[in-house]
């Protein structure tokens, strides 16, 4: 993985990807590690965000590196109407990995076809997070003890939510199940689903949260945001469908975890924070090492 | 069969040697010459559109002078006018007459349909992997979105 830019789930094959949670693992268990104090890794953030951003950070302060960069465009040339080509030929020739986000799609694609150093996509638009994908594979394998053949439930927003769809690409390759529970309007996209037929896996859809709830290994919660919606009745005929409360996972199974991506706005309801079957903290947390892992692996430290 | 050299159905004179792109959907044709540069062609050139074809209804036609395509070249072609055939004159007779077939990727001439993409904000050139010929499915290598011909535009 020396050197390769990671912009899409797919760019690493399944070993590579379990390398990466595997070297996380060595993290987890010693995450002060000084093997970075020779380099210099850019944080470009041409949107806000905070988890991806700070847990970048910390991965790499952890490791003993250097960050230099921006958390969002207003204090850079990017303002006075620098080209991306640009701002990106310019760091790299300052840095030894750039690490960045941006909001339109296929931006990280290009940064790593422009930059002389490899680039880690920290999100572009609606289009891939693979990082994210990395954490929530990490957490799973944590909790479960494993990724394969496991009955894992995608609630919420299907259709826009990209963690969901490159999870769901992910786990494919894994021999899971995957059950969907959304507003119809809010269905995953045929071409994930033609993705999972296609490795011969079922898929379920449902729009009733409980239904699921019995035998869901993995109950991946995300947020149905009002602007999905072009008629707000449909948003508030649905809105509250869609909550997890404590009181529905008494008949869950004892292995039963609850992820979500963050930031929640109210479809976790807050009494299930103290259940241990509440995950969501610790997976931001795990971020922290699967970054750390990522940054060493592309660097060639790990 | 039709043939494009009947006297009878050409309302554009003959050529000697050159290439002659007929069947090119009627509204199509200036897409065509854009795509293959025809814009700042330096020969002869004959071009016409709106006539009468017994096959299509209406199709386009260009003919031009000392002018030879590869195949990689007028594939480029293919999207904007699937149905073009190729006829290869030499000395005024038809030395080869070929369709167009749609290439595994397109370059520049596409643009991506999802107006988030990178490429609808950045100068920089489209590329998409044609994971569909029959139905047209182009899958931009930056946005990873499915430009469809329902929703295609040219560059």
């Amino acid at each position: 993985m020396k050197n390769r830019s990671l912009v899409s789930i797919n760019d690493f094959t399944k070993e590579q990807q379990l390398r990466i949670l595997d070297i996380a693992e060595d993290f987890e268990r010693n995450p002060t590690q000084k093997i970075l104090e020779d380099y210099v890794v850019a944080s470009l953030f041409f949107e806000p965000s905070t988890r991806t951003r700070l847990s970048f950070e910390t991965a790499v302060s952890r490791l003993g590196g250097r960050i230099i960069g921006f958390s969002d465009t207003s204090s850079t040339s990017v303002k006075k109407g620098e080209s991306m080509k640009d701002t990106i030929t310019m760091v790299s020739g300052y840095s030894d990995l750039i690490v960045m986000r941006h909001p339109q799609a296929g931006s990280a694609r290009y940064a790593s076809e422009v930059a002389s150093v490899p680039v880690i996509n920290a999100g572009d638009g609606a289009n891939q997070h693979p990082t994210q994908c990395l954490l929530d594979m990490y957490s799973i394998r944590k909790t479960q003890g494993k990724l394969e053949n496991l009955q894992v439930a995608f609630v919420g927003d299907l259709k826009y939510g990209r963690t969901v769809h490159s999870l769901a690409m992910a786990l494919s390759g894994f021999n899971c199940n995957f059950h969907l529970v959304s507003p119809p309007e809010l269905k995953l996209p045929s071409v994930v689903k033609s993705y999972i037929k296609e490795k011969n896996l079922d898929y379920y859809q449902y729009t009733d949260l409980n239904e699921v709830i019995p035998f869901a290994d993995v109950i991946y919660m995300t947020r149905i945001q009002r602007e999905r919606f072009s008629d707000p009745i449909e948003y508030e005929k649905v809105k509250n469908a869609y909550i997890l409360k404590n009181d529905a996972l008494r008949h869950s199974k004892d292995n039963l975890r609850i992820l979500h991506p963050l930031p929640r706005v109210n479809e976790i309801d807050v009494d299930v924070d103290e259940n241990p079957k509440a995950y969501y903290f610790q997976q931001a947390k795990n971020g922290v090492y699967v970054r750390q892992a990522l940054v060493s692996a592309i660097l060639g430290v790990k | 069969m039709e043939n494009t050299l009947n006297p009878k159905e050409l309302k554009v004179s003959a050529i000697e040697n050159g290439t002659v792109i007929d069947h090119i959907p009627a509204r199509n044709v200036f897409q065509v010459i854009r795509i293959l540069g025809l814009d700042t062609f330096e020969n002869q050139m004959l071009f016409g559109t709106n006539l009468e074809s017994r096959k299509y209804g209406k199709k386009g036609i260009i003919k031009m002078n000392n002018r030879f395509f590869e195949p990689e070249e007028i594939n480029k072609i293919a999207l904007a006018a699937p149905t073009a055939t190729l006829i290869v004159i030499k000395d005024f007779a038809v030395v080869s007459k070929t369709s167009v077939s749609i290439p595994d990727e397109v370059h520049k001439i596409v643009k991506c349909f999802n107006p988030n993409c990178i490429t609808n904000h950045e100068s920089i050139p489209t590329r998409f992997y044609v994971v569909n010929k029959e139905e047209i499915k182009l899958h931009c290598h930056y946005c990873e979105k499915i430009t469809g011909k329902e929703n295609m535009s040219f560059v």
